[in-house]
């Protein structure tokens, strides 16, 4: 017998600014659904259970695991993922950081890192170093760049204090 | 810049405007904006999922499976199992040289260790596959594992890493021991470390009648494509294995694996595309770790600290059915003069998967405890410890006696020792408080990695429109091969980067040699750099040969080649471009070939390594047992430098993984079920921003003219060497405990003494 649970279900999703509809099953994951459903692979899988922040992506502008989400909870939200964070072909200034400052070495991490960065200078525009490190302890880099992805968080928000604009992607 | 000198060979190399300066790396954009496409990105049309189930025990047999059940959930294509596995040409089992590991790929019943692959689940869409392998239910007849260094018998393992010796001796260790007025002994235990790169291990395959593709993050494309195809008993070039980034490696991406056998297999099961991934707990097992050790260090010294004698004997495991052991002792051979050294070793047999490669394999295991006896023998003779190293400060390889090739050590001691403040150190510890009542000690340790070199080729090519191409099958784990190999293959060809176009990443390229033992720059470099060469040379042949050539008669003279012209060497005034050479013979291109490998005759005239010396603060609570580390100054020499952005990255990042080894990674598996314990990235721990503090790498000026012609030792693995025994000893400065089994916990560091 069927549970009536398990029956796929068409949901809306707002993804990077475009609303994509579809019917999934619940037990789809929201990184598979981004992943496999919509093509966006620049969210990536590390761990599965919420450690390692490499699927982090905006939830309604906060930051979340999106390996530990159904699709279907995403029914009716906003999601911003790393294809949406450049502005056309212009780079936030934290992609162009990490990009400058060689915040990323083998780069599966990279996206998850951006994702909770911006959301963390949006709330502490002007951090100091060791709330950085805080910050970005839960997403784990094995190769392991944190210092240079601290330097270019701590760059990021010297550039967006005194251009702020330049951080609106779409979400 | 190449400079050819027509009437010499070979020719010689100069550094143009490419090498040595901090690019950022080429690929950084795409790993930015989320368009680098690594190997679980790909989805090609008709594309189905698989998924391993593998065995809850570690040794026994699998009784049964419910394929039925299994079957009948919706959206299951088909279950592979032993009974329904296409045929393979090669026995799973066969090892026909050292670069292979023996793979289970559903050749019987038995299991050899937890998390082995029983059977592969493929279905429409990854949960059913997922649901379909939980269904699968097996039942094993189970035997008693043994998983740990004294669960069994030892013998003598008839080689260590890869052929080399299992036993090395010189002078007679018994005797300079027993002359000594100081001695020490002591045991230090390392544990099972598990690779665990951000990216699991991920196959797409598909096949086209007996033509296979796959997309897989490989550190060796050339044996993964050789491991294919005589699995699949297929001609190589009937294989493409493509691995453009990989989302780390680490090692355990060197040898091919049997998960990603099975990816090729259930493609060819159900004749449709195929992806397996990893999960995060199947990285436990099936593709390899560092072995745990046992290494019993024995010292002594005369009334001066100078060493009489130095012994370091190691004990370590492999698997029940393949043969990996972890060379740990071989770091004795080359850090600190003594006219007495013996390294040896003994191992067991455990039921748990093959250990491998894994970042600085045998030289991190080896050092940390190498590190931590120097230190005890310091503070036995009463001794700094920086000061006790420079008192055995090697000048020439001690197990062979060969002057080394460089050895920039001294430098990097003082440059580091100053950068730190290392002169302000207390001898004694439990000395240094900071304002809040926090232990606080530092510690020194050395870093020392070979400076070796594989086989690799290269292709260049000049079109007539004066640009070029530099096609090598390199790997880039993260280290930066797209943009360092580009910057050496530039400069090989006279260009700027933006005339040049670089391929890499895939097997149909030109075999770049893996990409381990950091020796990937030193290789493919030298490939390219020679295919860069090659090219050149024909054109100036071209160019000088011909009467309409400014360049004409200049062959005794030589050019030189840059900005896309070549030079008169004795007069710069006289050029032409490659454009117009190419033109003028009525040529679309020009094409040259680089091939590289290790000198044979440099090899056994010289002793190569790279040096470092790595100086750490830690703060240990003195009621909690918490330890920090605070600092931590790195300052490394390995020849020559040809990114130095890109080199800081690795010596930073195999700093962390030292201070990883000191105090947090720790594989836990049950000795009753043989199950790793800790199989995620929440209980395996692996540091984070907030462990770490500002670290500083100093980048020691070195020249090297006997490791190759650029001059290049390796950088991705050294660091791991030196931080892990400088973090444990600073431990010891800041409570006066000698912590011998790592990590250093604070519960082992907390746990009443033994008496």
């Amino acid at each position: 017998m069927t549970e009536p649970s398990a029956s796929p279900r068409p949901i809306r999703v707002s993804v990077n600014g475009v609303d994509h509809e579809r019917t999934v099953e619940p037990r789809l994951l929201l990184s598979d659904f981004l992943r496999h459903d919509l093509g966006l692979t620049g969210t990536h899988v590390g761990c599965e259970h919420g450690v390692c922040g490499a699927c982090t992506v905006a939830f309604d502008d906060q930051p979340v695991r999106s390996c530990l989400m159904f699709a279907v909870q995403a029914d009716g939200h906003r999601i911003g993922t790393i294809e949406g964070m450049a502005d056309g072909e212009t780079l936030h200034p934290l992609q162009m950081a990490f990009w400058e400052l060689s915040g990323l070495q083998c780069g599966f991490c990279t996206p998850g890192f951006l994702i909770t960065a911006r959301d963390f200078l949006a709330r502490n525009p002007d951090p100091s170093e060791q709330e950085v490190r805080e910050a970005l302890s839960g997403n784990l880099c094995r190769c392991t760049g944190y210092q240079s992805i601290v330097a270019a968080v701590l760059e990021a928000a010297r550039r967006l204090r005194q251009a702020p604009l330049a951080g609106l992607g779409k979400s | 810049m190449s400079e050819i000198v027509l009437s010499a060979t070979p020719a010689h190399l100069r550094h143009g405007s490419n090498i040595g300066q901090p690019l950022t790396r080429r690929d950084g954009i795409l790993k930015v904006t989320g368009g680098a496409r690594f190997a679980a990105d790909n989805h090609p049309p008709g594309m189905l999922y698989a998924v391993l189930a593998v065995s809850s025990v570690a040794r026994g047999r699998v009784a049964a499976l419910d394929v039925a059940a299994a079957k009948a959930h919706p959206g299951i294509v088909e279950i592979m199992t032993s009974a329904n596995k296409p045929p393979l040409a090669l026995d799973p089992d066969a090892k026909t040289n050292p670069f292979m590991r023996r793979l289970e790929l559903l050749q019987n019943d038995r299991v050899r260790y937890a998390n082995q692959p029983i059977a592969v689940v493929i279905a429409e869409t990854l949960e059913a596959a997922t649901e379909g392998a939980a269904l699968l239910s097996p039942r094993y007849e189970e035997e008693a594992p043994r998983v740990r260094l004294d669960a069994a018998e030892s013998f003598v393992p008839p080689a260590v890493g890869v052929g080399h010796p299992s036993e090395a001796e010189i002078g007679d260790v018994e005797t300079g021991l027993a002359g000594s007025l100081r001695r020490i002994e002591a045991t230090y235990e390392t544990p099972t470390q598990f690779h665990n790169p951000m990216e699991p291990h991920a196959i797409v395959a598909a096949w086209d009648g007996d033509a296979l593709t796959v997309d897989t993050p490989s550190q060796g494309l050339a044996m993964a494509q050789a491991r294919i195809a005589e699995l699949f008993g297929i001609p190589a070039e009937n294989v493409l294995v493509r691995s453009p980034f990989l989302g780390g490696g680490f090692g355990c991406k060197g040898l091919f694996t049997g998960p990603q056998v099975l990816g090729i297999m259930a493609a060819r099961l159900v004749g449709r595309p195929v992806k397996l991934v990893l999960r995060r707990e199947q990285m436990f097992g099936p593709v390899g770790h560092r072995a745990p050790t046992q290494q019993t260090l024995r010292l002594g010294t005369d009334a001066d600290g100078a060493l009489l004698g130095l012994s370091h004997h190691t004990r370590t495991a492999s698997s029940t059915f393949d043969d990996f052991f972890e060379p740990a002792s071989d770091v004795s051979h080359t850090l600190y003069a003594s006219p007495a050294i013996r390294t040896s070793y003994e191992a067991v047999r455990l039921d748990t998967g093959t250990p491998t490669f894994m970042r600085a394999p045998g030289e991190a295991s080896g050092s940390i405890a190498l590190e931590s006896a120097i230190d005890e023998m310091a503070e036995a003779c009463g001794m700094d410890p920086l000061a006790f190293r420079l008192r055995n400060y090697a000048e020439l390889e001690p197990i062979s006696g060969k002057p080394f090739s460089s050895k920039a050590l001294r430098a990097c001691y003082a440059e580091g020792a100053e950068r730190f403040g290392w002169k302000a150190r207390p001898l004694r510890p439990r000395e240094m408080r900071d304002a809040s009542g926090l232990l606080v000690g530092w510690g020194v340790g050395t870093a020392t990695f070979p400076a070796l070199m594989f086989q690799g080729q290269a292709r260049a090519v000049i079109r007539k429109d004066g640009t070029g191409i530099v096609e090598t099958g390199a790997q880039d784990m993260g280290q930066g091969a797209w943009t360092a190999l580009a910057q050496i293959a530039a400069d090989g060809l006279g260009l700027s980067m933006e005339q040049m176009e670089f391929r890499s990443g895939a097997s149909n390229l030109p075999d770049a040699g893996i990409a381990g033992g950091s020796a990937h720059t030193a290789t493919a470099g030298m490939a390219v750099a020679g295919a860069g060469a090659d090219a050149i040379a024909k054109l100036a042949a071209l160019a000088t040969g011909d009467e309409r050539s400014a360049l004409f008669g200049a062959g005794n003279a030589g050019v030189i080649a840059r900005d896309g012209r070549l030079f008169r060497r004795d007069d710069e005034s006289r050029s032409e471009s490659y454009a117009d050479i190419l033109n003028r013979a009525a040529l679309a291109e020009i094409e040259g070939r680089g091939s590289s490998a290790a000198d044979p005759i440099a090899q056994a005239n010289y002793a190569m390594h790279a040096h470092g010396a790595v100086f750490a603060e830690v703060k240990v609570d003195p009621e909690l047992g918490q330890i920090r580390v605070t600092r931590l100054v790195g300052a490394f020499a390995a020849g020559r430098i040809i990114n130095p952005r890109l080199v800081r990255s690795q010596y930073y990042g195999g700093m962390i993984w030292g201070v990883s080894f000191a105090l947090h990674e720790h594989g836990e598996i049950d000795p009753r079920s043989g199950r790793p314990m800790n199989p995620n990235l929440g209980e395996y721990h692996v540091p984070v921003n907030a462990d770490i503090p500002s670290i500083e790498a100093i980048l020691v000026a070195e020249e090297d003219r006997h490791v190759n012609a650029l001059g290049i030792k390796g950088v991705g693995e050294i660091a791991i060497t030196g931080t892990a025994g400088a973090v444990a000893n600073a431990v010891w400065h800041a409570t006066g405990r000698r912590i011998r089994r790592f990590p250093i916990t604070l519960e082992r560091l907390t746990e009443p003494a033994p008496r």
